[in-house]
């Protein structure tokens, strides 16, 4: 018991001084901080801790891809294509192409013609999954009787789903970055979920104005009264005054624009409008369709709503143009963000929001801090007054315990949250269970008549496998709700689970030491507790 | 200086006389505990229901419930729960999920900003969809039936099949009287909460550890003594422990209770009640269940004496290498 070596002594400081390097930093105040930062080398600037989003505010968005959106559109495409093929190998049909709940049908006049058209729509197959192989992603039927059935399958609304997942995160972050905020985290989260994570937000309202948008902005002619009803389709208008039959055929799509900016428009008595810019190839086409359609209208949709409706004056080719739709100031703002980031590929549904205002995150940081000192500052004086010297040494355990916890979230990067504060005040409370039953194991074997001696060298080795039995079913529970637990949760679980961790070390060995140099120097005659 | 003792020195108490008044008790509270959370249920949280809450600080300093309140049927929204907390300023808004998926609870959530924004700061607002929320059910409900199934199997490989047994049947009973417990006192039941009973089925299983950890080392101590008689001299050993450290842990959740705030209230609430129930079952339920699963003092049982020291042996080495293992 008397015996260990000093490198251990000296690893013990050492680690301890470590552990209080790390987390001196977070303790700063920020102003300070920034001061220590600029003194030291660039490639030295100290790690904090990362506070969760319920303690610095901010908000967590989980986004899923509308899988019945994904079908909708796949089915859409479908059709068009069919139409494609049949047109170009001057296939009839009878009847039109019918709908059938995940894909389309049709019956041919001649039952000859499949040899024709059955080649080409199995080729349809790899338009719709970018990867080869696995389940296939369309199912091409036919009956004898020359009834073709065409079905998009789980796996094709899956592959396309997962696709869009990437393609939507792309979009999302540039949507995100525009808002001009710090250290936004955006992950996928399964097949078809996303989660954004942006702290410190002013205005959350705006982060999911931008995120639940789709922002298709297509340029589509107004149909006119006598045109052929199946090749337009009544659309919504923006202000509410009612429908609007717009041609489904598509001018230009937002794809094809290289620039938008919020401004105003004079003439109109400074309101405010979104000014954009063309690609060339948008910019051509949409001077051929304007040459060609003067004085007809033309409509401007997003999302399948018309925003407004202008009548064409005169071609407009120089590739740029303006969309004014009675916006706000704030409207014209976003609507030209999410036109610059482009269009989702599919439409996202928010299925989980979690928004701290800064205030209350600020609130909570206080609260947590006043329970872990006065947590902390009962416990202390509860061991000092039931262990007296014994107690001092474990006080002085503890908060070197709770130094390694800090140090550990520093060095791991991991999350404090308001939950984790919780763990750490509740491991101060556990901390100090290995010190209890040292401490009780040698006040027995000093009442059952061993020297003090004896007594110190046989509670800490009786009380070892204790505390090793009963620290390990406590992890096994931390880890367990590490893995399955999100967010603040998971904060909590880190927090318990480096308390464990770091409670053998200072509880048992630290305390045995400083009990050994105690003994040393004061060569006790009976033991102080 | 005169040192501070919860227990008095060398206690006695014959604590496995009590069994006989234990196990009806707790059979009987986990009845009701079982029997409230099917008839009386859970405040389940947004977490595992779905909804909205919303959290508001009045900027004029007084929030008015009864208008609050008033907002769910001109919104129509459902049921909308107001409750007032701590400061005249707070209150939280909850309502259920909305008819017509995730898109209508946003709009729900965007309902309530315009009519009351102009009043009110929105501090926190969080919206669970029906999806999120039944998969947040299982993996709390995964979470509490692995971690229970990890600690039984490390403790099988620690220590006798009885003890591992045991230790589970005490486990079980904490779990379910903490369930009763969130159920009377209708405390919300969230994510945090699983925390909470996973914090306390870690706590639990501590506290059971330490007295069979005693009840093991003195089997090879005193061969000749009756199991019961064993059990409660183990017992009574390491009771002052078990209450110090039951009144440390009390004193940084009671901290919490008082300073840590609204939002881990009630997870603190939980946890102050699975330490008392945590370390009444470790005394009452885990040990005597010891003597029912018939673990047999070797040398005491006569009839089985060579069977039994062969028995003995294992573990016995067993420890022998864990100590050896330690470090120096």
């Amino acid at each position: 018991m008397l015996r260990f070596s000093t490198w251990k002594l000296i690893a013990i400081v050492l680690m301890t001084l470590a552990a209080i390097l790390v987390v001196a930093p977070s303790m700063l105040t920020p102003a300070h901080y920034e001061a220590l930062k600029e003194r030291l080398p660039s490639w030295l600037t100290p790690p904090t801790i990362v506070l969760g989003l319920d303690l610095q505010g901010g908000s967590h968005v989980m986004l899923e891809v509308d899988k019945a959106d994904i079908l909708t559109t796949q089915v859409k495409n479908l059709r068009e294509d069919v139409r494609r093929i049949l047109r170009e190998e001057k296939v009839a049909i009878t009847g039109g192409i019918g709908a059938t709940p995940k894909g389309v049908q049709f019956r041919l006049a001649d039952v000859a013609d499949k040899e024709r058209v059955l080649p080409k729509l199995r080729l349809l197959k790899s338009s719709f999954s970018a990867r080869s192989g696995g389940a296939s992603p369309l199912e091409v039927e036919e009956t004898p009787d020359g009834l073709i059935r065409l079905v998009v399958t789980e796996a094709g609304v899956i592959d396309k789903t997962r696709r869009a997942v990437d393609q939507s995160i792309e979009v999302i972050r540039r949507r995100v970055d525009a808002l001009g905020t710090r250290e936004p985290s955006i992950q996928r989260e399964g097949d078809d979920r996303i989660i954004v994570q942006v702290p410190g937000l002013q205005d959350p309202e705006q982060l999911k104005t931008i995120l639940g948008q789709t922002a298709k902005l297509e340029f589509r002619l107004v149909a006119e009264p006598g045109q052929n009803p199946s090749e337009s389709e009544e659309l919504e208008q923006q202000d509410g005054t009612g429908k609007l039959a717009i041609e489904k055929q598509v001018m230009v799509q937002g794809e094809d624009l290289t620039d938008a900016q919020p401004g105003f428009d004079q003439q109109r008595g400074g309101e405010p409008v979104v000014n954009f810019r063309f690609n060339i190839r948008g910019a051509q086409r949409f001077g051929e369709v304007t040459s060609k359609n003067v004085d007809r209208l033309f409509a401007i949709v997003l999302d399948n709503k018309v925003i407004s409706a202008p009548r064409i004056l005169t071609p407009i080719t120089g590739g740029s143009g303006q969309i004014s739709g009675r916006f706000s100031v704030e409207e014209a703002n976003n609507l030209s963000i999410l036109l610059r980031a482009g269009a989702l590929p599919a439409k996202l549904n928010i299925v989980e929001e979690r928004t701290v205002g800064p205030g209350l995150g600020q609130d909570s940081i206080d609260a947590g801090k006043r329970a872990a000192y006065v947590g902390a500052g009962l416990v202390v004086f509860y061991m000092l007054i039931t262990y007296g010297v014994f107690g001092v040494f474990a006080n002085i355990a503890l908060f070197v315990h709770i130094a390694f916890i800090f140090a550990g979230l520093v060095l791991l990067g991991s999350t404090l949250t308001l939950p984790g504060i919780a763990g750490i005040v509740l491991t101060i409370g556990m901390a100090v269970d290995s010190n209890v039953l040292i401490y009780e194991r040698i006040r027995e074997e000093n009442h059952a008549g061993r020297t003090i001696l004896a007594s110190l060298d046989a509670g800490f080795k009786r009380a070892f496998a204790t505390i090793v039995d009963s620290n390990v079913t406590m992890f096994v529970a931390a880890a367990i709700l590490y893995f399955l637990g999100t967010g603040p949760v998971r904060g909590f679980a880190v927090s318990l689970a480096l308390g464990i961790l770091t409670t053998i070390i200072t509880a048992y060995t630290m305390t045995q030491m400083m009990i050994a140099i105690w003994y040393h120097y004061a060569r006790p005659t009976r033991l102080p507790i | 200086m005169k040192l501070l003792r919860l227990a008095p020195e060398n206690t006695s108490f014959p604590f496995m006389r009590f069994r006989r008044v234990s196990y009806p008790f707790s059979a009987l509270l986990s009845l009701i505990a079982v029997a409230l959370f099917i008839f009386k249920g859970m405040n389940f949280g947004i977490d595992f229901a779905g909804g909205t809450v919303i959290e508001l600080r009045a900027k004029g300093g007084i929030a008015e419930i009864g208008a609050l309140r008033a907002l769910g049927e001109k919104l129509n929204l459902g049921e909308i729960e107001v409750q007032g907390f701590g400061n005249p300023a707070d209150a939280t808004l909850r309502f259920g999920l909305q008819a017509g998926g995730d898109v209508a609870q946003q709009r729900a959530v965007e309902s309530v900003r315009t009519s009351v924004g102009a009043e009110y700061d929105l501090r926190r607002v969080e919206v669970v969809g029906p999806r999120v929320s039944n998969e947040l059910v299982q993996s709390g409900t995964l979470g509490v039936v692995l971690s229970i199934l990890a600690v039984l199997s490390y403790l099988w490989f620690r220590f006798e099949w009885q003890f591992a047994i045991g230790a589970v049947i005490a486990t079980m009973h904490d779990l379910l009287l903490t369930v009763g417990f969130f159920s009377i006192t209708q405390l919300e039941f969230n994510t945090t909460s699983i925390a909470a009973i996973l914090t306390i089925v870690g706590y639990s299983l501590n506290e059971t550890v330490v007295v069979l950890d005693r009840i093991r080392e003195n089997m090879r101590k005193y061969k000749k003594m009756a199991t019961a008689q064993l059990i409660d001299m183990s017992i009574n050993a390491v009771l002052p422990r078990t209450l110090m450290t039951a009144t440390t842990v009390m004193l940084a959740l009671l901290a919490l209770v008082i300073f840590g705030g609204q939002v881990i209230r009630s997870f603190s609430l939980a946890m102050i009640w699975g330490i008392f129930v945590a370390t009444y079952s470790s005394i009452f339920i885990c040990s005597p269940m010891l003597i029912y699963l018939g673990l047999r003092n070797e040398d005491a049982d006569k009839t089985h004496a060579s069977e039994a020291q062969t028995d003995a042996k294992a573990p016995a080495q067993r420890k022998q290498q864990s100590r050896s293992a330690k470090p120096r």
